[in-house]
């Protein structure tokens, strides 16, 4: 019996070196890991450490050997667990292109005011609004907008951290 | 050390890298690139060697400024040697090459992020000699991470051994950690180890795995693994902790170092082993044994492949010593039947199975140690891979020994198609052998050959006795199988013994997929 895949969002600090982010890649690539999501930009620039933070998913042993496996790459500083070693905060930025007029239109912009979301660039036609939160809602957004003229969707990917005062 | 040039130079040693990489091997291997301002224009002999190599590599790295290259170079060494070792690659492209830099000792050299954790944690290795002392039903299972950590830690195996009266079995890259003469050894572990090593393997209570990772050739089918015992899991890489199989102890050391601690908290905290269980487990050991599961029928006529390495062994016995190998029924049955009693005397190709490794490796082995015996045991089709390196071991007067078990087939495959295709044969014959006894004296070494066991000895002892290399074309009996066998899919206690086996079809469907 092969226990249930979880989703679990991993952050790793790594040394921002020619190549890193492939290790991370070719890592999970090669190993037969799942990406779900996956987002990399240098935290410091003075110390040259870059933060990778990816959603994946897995049974709990997957997971396990996955945080493992990062430990053992090189440059990585360290490994974190959001979903199990710390309860962290996750959030994704979306940019969603919706096309139409009339009705639909104002019905676009009416459940983007609920869903917070800002309108960054608009149109006779069209508006792109910018939104922010967990995954889910996004997923939620995007789903909504799909029946009032969705044209386009780009995503960064999940940006995590712990609660309280420490730092990774 | 190995250098090679750029683009085909960097890709004929990815084999070899990924062969390191496996089996846990220190190597460092710098290639070179072509200058820093034709990188990515598919220059002459360009190969984006880093990215190739980045998967069969520990680390490795380009180096496009001069500045870093004696910081590169002190990193490549630790990361390569310490730790779990395995094989690095620095890639140094032509114009870096001809720069001048500043040189810095290995001293100032501290590497950002990388960091071994080598010193056991007390409260596991506690834990660890109380199962000991409970057990009933004990096995120590060692592998190559006792051979890497050091000739200390086969001596600190040994006394614990001593210590505890418990057996020990190992896996094909531990031999030799623990000697072949002694009472408690149990013999090779796994696909095709002796029925009392894994019959030991399934119905233990406690296994103590030393060094080792539960590979798939080891356990046979994960779910059926020896499923009564407690298993405590020394390693030196915690990746590998619970990896194949969930262990309840974990030790995460370098096997020196937590084995001391073993032998220091078994005395000092005057631990006992369960003496009658322990005399009973003997007992049952010894049943087994009666097996005898290496067996074979001997032939006058035909030498059997398992006859030439008993006496090989016989005649090289009280040398000094050093066995390589290729890939395939000859490999095995030199771990089953070769008795090794020193670790570092035994180079083969165990995680990855490269056929080819055994010649070139031999001439390794004998350019470190000069005056040794130094004999790759061979089959005829690995052996063809890398052939060319005779003349490396003519070129710098290295006296190897090829001892091929010539048995015409790829006999490991042809095992495999009779046993899991139904006999039909496919490819597995080589129909245009070369005439090795002229091949070895076209390269200026010593050809030999044998075709019956009673002219065996003294070719072997000419073998011996020869100052320059020989290929020594051992013709063996080509339909011989290699037995004891776990089948695919099968767990320790199914194994198939010589003589059951010969035409029943015992691998399931689900274990023909397996491979
Ligand atoms: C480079 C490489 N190619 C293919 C294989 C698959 N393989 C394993 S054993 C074997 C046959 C080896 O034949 P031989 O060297 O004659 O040894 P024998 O089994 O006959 O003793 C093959 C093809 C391998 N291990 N390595
Ligand atoms: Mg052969």
């Amino acid at each position: 019996m092969r226990a249930p895949t979880e989703r679990h969002t991993i952050a790793v600090l790594v040394d921002n070196e020619a190549g890193v982010l492939a290790r991370v890649v070719g890592l999970f690539s090669g190993r037969g890991y799942n990406i779900e999501s996956l987002t990399v930009a240098e935290v410091d620039h003075a110390a040259h450490t870059s933060r990778v933070t990816v959603v994946t998913s897995g049974t709990p042993e997957v997971i396990e050997q996955i945080e493992a496996q990062l430990r053992r790459l090189v440059p990585v500083h360290s490994v974190v667990n959001w979903t199990t070693a710390a309860p962290g905060i996750e959030r994704e930025m979306a940019l969603v292109k919706v096309a139409g007029t009339g009705d639909k239109r104002a019905e676009a912009q009416r459940i983007s005011a609920i869903f917070r979301a800002h309108i960054v660039d608009t149109t006779h036609n069209s508006f792109v609004f910018e939104i922010t939160g967990a995954p889910e809602k996004i997923d939620n957004f995007v789903d909504l907008m799909r029946p009032l003229g969705l044209v386009d969707v780009s995503r960064t990917g999940v940006a995590a951290i712990s609660r309280g005062p420490e730092a990774m | 050390m190995v250098l090679v040039t750029s683009g085909p130079g960097a890709t004929n040693a990815v084999t070899g890298l990924t062969d390191a990489l496996l089996d846990s091997i220190p190597l460092v291997v710098i290639c070179g690139q072509v200058a820093t301002h034709l990188i990515g224009t598919d220059a002459f002999q360009e190969a984006d060697t880093v990215g190739i190599t980045r998967a069969c590599t520990k680390h490795n790295w380009l180096v496009k400024d001069v500045a870093d290259l004696p910081r590169v170079m002190h990193e490549a060494f630790q990361i390569a040697t310490t730790g779990r070792p395995g094989p690095v690659v620095i890639d140094i492209p032509k114009d870096v090459q001809f720069k001048k830099g500043a040189y810095i000792g290995p001293a100032s050299v501290k590497h950002r992020t990388y960091r071994v954790k080598s010193d056991p944690d007390l409260g596991q290795i506690v834990k660890a000699i109380e199962l000991m002392a409970a057990a009933k039903k004990p096995l120590f299972y060692t592998g190559g991470g006792i051979v890497n950590s050091g000739p200390v830690a086969s001596k600190l195996l040994r006394e614990l051994a001593a210590l505890t009266g418990f057996p020990v079995t190992s896996t094909l890259m531990g031999l030799g950690a623990f000697p072949a003469s002694d009472p408690q050894w149990l013999g090779l572990v796994g696909m095709h180890g002796t029925y009392e090593a894994n019959q030991a393997m399934h119905d233990c209570d406690l296994m103590i795995c030393l060094g080792a990772r539960f590979d798939d050739r080891v356990t046979g089918k994960i779910d059926l693994f020896s499923p009564g015992s407690k298993k405590i899991h020394l390693d030196v890489d915690p990746s590998q902790i619970n990896k194949n199989v969930r262990v309840d102890v974990p030790i995460v050391a370098d096997a020196t170092k937590a084995l001391k601690e073993m032998l220091h908290f078994w005395k000092t905290q005057k631990k006992q082993v369960d003496k009658a269980a322990l005399k009973d487990w003997w007992k049952q050991i010894d049943l087994w044994r009666g097996k005898k599961s290496l067996d074979y029928k001997q032939s006058s006529t035909l030498i059997k492949p398992q006859y030439a390495i008993d006496r090989l062994y016989e005649l090289t016995r009280g040398r000094n010593v050093y066995i390589t190998t290729e890939v395939g029924q000859h490999q095995m049955w030199a771990a089953q039947r070769f008795k090794f009693e020193e670790p570092n005397r035994w180079m083969t190709s165990g995680g990855l199975g490269t056929m080819g490794y055994g010649l070139p490796a031999a001439v390794g082995v004998q350019m470190a140690h000069r005056d040794a015996l130094v004999i790759d045991i061979a089959g005829e089709a690995s052996v063809q891979m890398t052939m060319q390196e005779m003349s490396t071991a003519v070129q710098y007067d290295l006296p190897i020994k090829v001892f091929i078990l010539n048995n015409e087939y790829m006999g490991m495959v042809r095992q495999w198609q009779q046993l899991l295709h139904g006999g039909r044969y496919s490819h597995s014959y080589s129909e245009a052998l070369p005439d090795f006894v002229k091949l070895a004296e076209a390269y200026g070494g010593v050809g030999l050959r044998a075709s019956t066991p009673d002219e065996l000895d003294a070719k072997i002892i000419e073998m011996i006795d020869s100052p320059k290399p020989v290929l020594f074309d051992v013709r063996v009996d080509p339909k011989e199988n290699c037995y004891p066998m776990i089948p695919s899919g099968k767990a320790h206690n199914e194994m198939i013994l010589s003589d059951a086996m010969e035409e029943e079809t015992v691998v399931s469907d689900e274990g023909k997929m397996l491979v």
